[in-house]
């Protein structure tokens, strides 16, 4: 069955310079077949211990509404007036102690037993020891796109997460620390681990242990302001030497100049650089997404639309058209300023 | 006493001019009317709370819709929670509290006539507050018209760095004027029931509903209060500049979701109690039976009071607070599972054996049964934290706290409409028309309610006013939609209904369900004056031991 | 559908029943206080939560010192309180004239007080509700508190008021007395602040 809006990824363009190993990479979607944000579809290690649990919940809370709502239901239907009735007062029970004390403790005990097994995995997950070789990713959220760093790795890059898939027996976990420029955000992906909130001033960390290459979906999960619904996640998962070509090719500045140069010019004397970085030139605004690398990655404005030259040039000339409420401006810029502009951004590599 | 009573004056009395009525309703003090006029109040607020709903349901019907923009959509919900929680919710259960809590311990009106109508102007004027927000707010981007912040403004997006204008302030300021008369009724309530019950009427021959309003006055009073604190922080934040919530200066958005929720979670017994109190007035009525296990119950709801301070954090679970402070959110959060599920068996236990007649207030609460049943297990599965984090802030939590919201409340709400409507109005309505509302209502209900789950638990979250194909989520927003409609019509069938009985209604008399409780004793609808004599009571139903003298319920209690 | 019932018949034959049901003043009183002390725990709690936590500005071991004196008028005129109410129960008004208006003097004394040490404050040491956490939180507490105190003041006065009127008599104790149990809750909430901003804080 084909799963519907598959990603087809295209192929990353081979860097002109050192990385001859960072071949296109066609990665198939492992879409569940209900949704490639099923929850019961986990694909790393927090998201399957939380399965675990839930799947025992599921399963408790399942038998106690099998068992009241088949005596409610008998009820209902044995105990219902017939027409015939000689009119009197059926039998006035007001109370058993006994019986009370039944529906009592048996609960209490059930409850004891949710308990211990939901602690289990709280502690299993909030409290687990970090390995020497994880990866470490800071995660800060912005009103409407995600920001990462690596910073052992010197990599800045934004919207589009990668990591390495992990090996059960040799874990190379991602380990993510969660920050916030300003409202309240949460990184939810669901196939790979529940959500976490990011708050300003007051730091959260996650971690995640994919097993299957791939790319995973997620998208904002707590209320951030007009554009929640766009600040989407894409989460690449890559083997170790994918990811590593990847760290190679992010750690290199930009090789702008040349024919598009004009549109360089553009880019360093409108207010583009008071937002946006592109490392090895004159911008380095920090308010927007670091734009070095825009050109390996396969989505813009967090996930709404693909990396085209189209969508390009249309976001620049009015974002409000593609994602009403960002915080983009539109640069009221001529249709030759915007192709010129268009013809530069696409050379960052 | 009920043939020589004086008729109330009602739909009847042609002679008194417009102005007069509309001056005898606006300066009352009776707990009655003020009763109907929060009740009518929560049904104009129920009418747009509803159609803020059908909005964001055509939105979502299918994923990059354009029916709204995402400035209205995120107004549309953030109107729908407040206006349904604060102005219809709170409203109409305060309004049935008023009406019948003097009726039933045989009092002649509320312990504070006037502090009544107060609260009663408070609580209508805020409502008003959050509405002219859409007229009254103008200004920059993002700061004109309706709040836009979600009903739970998380700082710091309440912030005047993100929330430019005046539209979050009349969300704030609605929610402290109406929080005063929330706790004007609390504390009318509290007194009432401790110091104006009739002689014999113990705190332990007193109706469930009396006791279940009891509580919930004191939840009000101990959780509104935060509320109350936070709004000031707010403006004190926004309008002189201060830190409470500003996290540039060291402040924490964290400690505004703790008072928030202090507040948020108690709220929610705020509502639910009521509904309670309707199903364990009218199942006993239906069944034929008293209600089982009466202590019992008492002890439930006063531990369920208790314990719903304690739970409030579970609505935080996926803001990192640590493995500890977790656990213990988990635990106390499973504790109050146990008094609630008490509570079921009991009204379970209440229907076995007895001979349980389905008039339209009996379906509704049986329906309440089985739905409060599947709401409270849902939220048994969030409070186990890790699943939580699957799941909080999904069309998961969406649905399960519609099912408390509208499946166990509106519909024991519905349930107490019909019941009561009699003794209100003189009338009866028509049975077959609140049949239909009923099967109308309750197939809406679960269209919309039961496959709003499934979304969820495919990675929907909330709050979104758009969402992308090919996540598996289109069929299932689109079934959610369908419902939405049936419950329209199930509402409008009710209004019909209810106005049409009481214009051409046939009498009820005062007593048309036989039942046991003091407000069946006096004239349908009551005299200003409730009672002509202050009854003295010597049982849990005195109206049963009146109509069997023979088999008084003293002798077994 | 059964008969109207003769409501009647529901007093049934008197039995001695020893019933006394609390005045609903004490009762409206105590749940108002209610109200009012959760309120002022969450902004309680606000001051502690943020002690220590001020990135910059005037600390609070810096500017404060504790107004023992202001402090002892607030926590005495509880006491002048009492004893006025003790005087109207007895039916001397003009002892409860006497003591009613000390009390109002040594509660505007405290009043006073609170003011000049926020003018101090602001003035002198440049310390306001936007200066940072401490400004804020401390503000707003000492504020809401002193809000509290006017709100009973006035409501003093009015009774003041209707004492020189004459209006006011021996059976109006009880009304009285919920009044002062106002003003107790007051002082007691102050004894709260002082030991969270002066000791605690400092």
């Amino acid at each position: 069955m084909q799963s519907r809006g598959s990603n087809r990824w295209h192929g990353l363009r081979s860097p002109i310079l050192l990385c001859v190993c960072c071949s296109t990479t066609a990665v198939a979607d492992r879409v569940s077949p209900l949704s490639p944000t099923n929850i019961f579809a986990p694909a790393s290690t927090p998201a399957k211990s939380i399965l675990g649990l839930s799947l025992f919940v599921l399963a408790v809370t399942g038998a106690i509404f099998l068992v009241v709502f088949t005596l409610l239901l008998y009820s209902v239907v044995k105990f219902r007036k017939r027409k015939n009735d000689d009119g009197r007062e059926p039998p006035q029970v007001y109370g058993s102690n006994q019986v009370e004390l039944a529906w009592t403790v048996i609960p209490v005990l059930i409850v004891v037993a949710l308990f211990m097994a939901t602690a289990r995995v709280i502690a299993s997950v909030q409290k687990t020891a970090r390995p020497e070789n994880a990866i470490e990713v800071i995660a800060i959220g912005h009103q409407f796109w995600w920001e990462y760093r690596y910073p052992g790795l010197g990599v800045v890059t934004a919207n589009e997460l990668h990591v390495p898939v992990s090996d059960t027996n040799n874990p190379t976990p991602t380990l993510i620390t969660l920050l916030s420029a300003d409202t309240d955000h949460s990184f939810w992906v669901p196939r790979l681990a529940g959500k976490t909130d990011l708050i300003p001033n007051h730091p959260n960390s996650m971690w995640i242990d994919p097993h299957e290459i791939g790319v995973y979906l997620g998208q904002c999960a707590q209320y951030c302001g007009t554009q929640h619904a766009k600040m989407l996640l894409r989460v690449y998962v890559q083997s170790r030497e994918d990811f590593d070509c990847w760290v190679q090719q992010q750690t290199l500045p930009s090789k702008g100049g040349g024919r598009a140069s004009a549109g360089q010019h553009i880019f360093e004397t409108t207010a583009c650089i008071s937002c946006h970085t592109v490392a090895g030139s004159a911008a380095n605004g920090r308010f927007g997404p670091d734009l070095t690398h825009l050109m390996s990655r396969d989505t813009i404005a967090a996930g709404v639309a693909t990396n085209t030259p189209e969508h390009l040039r249309q976001w620049i000339q009015n974002p409000d058209a593609i994602k009403p409420g960002s915080l983009m401006p539109a640069m009221q810029l001529s249709d030759q300023e915007l192709d010129a502009l268009t013809a530069y951004l696409e050379t960052l590599h | 006493m009920s043939t020589e009573s004086i008729p109330w004056p009602s739909a009847t009395a042609g002679s008194r001019s417009f102005v007069d009525t509309l001056h005898e309703w606006v300066t009352t003090v009776d707990h009655k009317r003020l009763g109907l006029l929060y009740i009518a109040y929560a049904l104009v607020f129920l009418l747009i709370g509803g159609i803020e709903a059908i909005v964001i349901r055509i939105q979502l019907i299918r994923p990059h819709n354009d029916f709204v923009s995402p400035q209205v959509f995120n107004r549309m919900f953030t109107m729908h929670g407040t206006t349904m929680i604060f102005f219809v919710v709170m409203p109409v259960l305060f309004g049935f509290a008023n009406y019948l809590i003097p009726l039933m311990v045989g009092a002649r009106d509320m312990a504070f006539p006037r502090l009544n109508a107060f609260s009663f102007w408070m609580t209508a004027f805020g409502g008003l507050v959050l509405y002219f927000s859409l007229i009254g707010a103008n200004g920059l981007y993002g700061a004109g018209n309706a709040p836009d912040v979600g009903w739970f403004a998380y700082a710091p997006l309440t912030s005047q760095t993100f929330s430019l204008g005046h539209s979050t302030d009349f969300w704030t300021l609605a929610l402290l004027v109406s929080g005063f008369g929330s706790v004007g009724t609390a504390i009318n309530i509290i007194a009432t029931i401790v110091c104006l019950r009739c002689p014999g009427m113990t705190l332990a021959k007193m109706p469930l509903f009396a006791w279940l309003n009891l509580v919930m006055a004191g939840l009000v009073i101990l959780a509104v209060s935060p509320l109350t604190a936070a709004q000031i922080m707010l403006l004190v934040d926004r309008y002189l500049g201060g830190h409470f919530f500003d996290t540039q200066a060291g402040g924490s958005a964290v400690i505004w979701m703790h008072f928030f929720w202090i507040f948020g979670h108690p709220e929610v017994y705020v509502l639910v109690l009521p509904a309670f109190a309707f199903a364990s007035e009218i199942i006993p009525v239906f069944s034929r039976k008293p209600i089982f296990g009466y202590p019992v119950m008492v002890g439930a709801t006063v531990a369920i009071g208790f314990i719903s301070m304690s739970v409030w954090a579970h609505h935080m679970f996926t803001v990192g607070m640590g493995a500890a402070a977790n656990t213990f959110f988990v635990i106390s959060t499973m504790a109050i599972a146990v008094p609630t599920g008490i509570k079921i068996f009991n009204w379970l236990a209440t229907m076995w054996g007895g001979k349980l007649e389905f008039k339209t207030a009996m379906l509704f609460c049986v329906a309440f049964l089985f739905q409060f049943l599947v709401a409270g297990l849902t939220g048994v599965m969030l409070s186990a934290a890790p699943f939580n984090w699957r799941l909080g802030s999904s069309f998961f939590v969406v649905a399960p706290f519609h099912y408390v919201i509208v499946g166990a409340i509106l519909f024991t709400l519905f349930g107490a409409f019909y019941y009561w409507f009699p003794k209100m109005s003189g009338k009866m309505y028509s049975e077959t028309v609140g049949k239909l509302h009923f099967w109308l209502f309750f197939i809406g209900f679960h269209l919309t309610f039961d496959f709003m789950h499934i979304p969820g638990l495919l990675g929907m979250p909330r709050r979104i006013y758009t969402y992308e194909p090919g996540r598996g989520w289109d069929t299932w927003n689109l079934i959610v939609t369908i419902g939405v409609f049936f419950q329209a019509a199930g509402i409008l069938v009710f209004l019909v209904n209810l106005l049409w009985s009481y214009y051409r209604g046939k009498p009820a008399g005062s007593d048309p369900w036989d039942a046991w409780t003091l407000e069946w004793s006096t004239n349908s609808p009551p005299p200003a004056y409730n009672f002509a004599l202050i009854p003295t009571v010597e049982s849990r139903r005195p109206l049963w031991d009146l109509k069997h003298p023979d088999d008084p319920d003293w002798k077994y209690e | 559908m059964s008969a109207p019932l003769n409501a009647t018949a529901l007093t049934l034959p008197a039995q001695e029943l020893a019933w006394k049901p609390p005045s609903r003043g004490r009762v409206g009183i105590y749940a108002l206080i209610a109200a009012e002390s959760a309120i002022f725990t969450i902004f309680v709690v606000a001051y502690l939560f943020y002690i220590g936590k001020s990135l910059s500005g005037p600390m609070p071991r810096e500017v404060l010192s504790p107004p023992i004196f202001y402090t002892v008028c607030l926590l005495s005129s509880s006491l002048t309180i009492h004893f006025a109410t003790t005087t109207l129960r007895g039916g001397r008004v003009r002892s409860f004239a006497a003591w009613l208006l000390l009390t109002i003097a040594l509660g505007a004394i405290f009043l006073y007080g609170t003011a000049s040490e926020w003018h101090r404050l602001i003035y002198h040491d440049g310390l306001t509700v936007t200066t940072n956490l401490f400004g804020t939180t401390y503000f707003s507490l000492v504020g809401l508190h002193g809000f509290h105190v006017i709100v009973g003041l006035v409501c003093l006065c009015i009774v003041m008021a209707l004492t020189l009127f004459g209006l006011v008599k021996q059976e109006y104790a009880e009304r009285v007395e919920v009044l002062s149990l106002y003003w107790h809750f007051v002082d007691a909430v102050w004894i709260v602040v002082f030991t969270v901003v002066y000791v605690i804080g400092r």
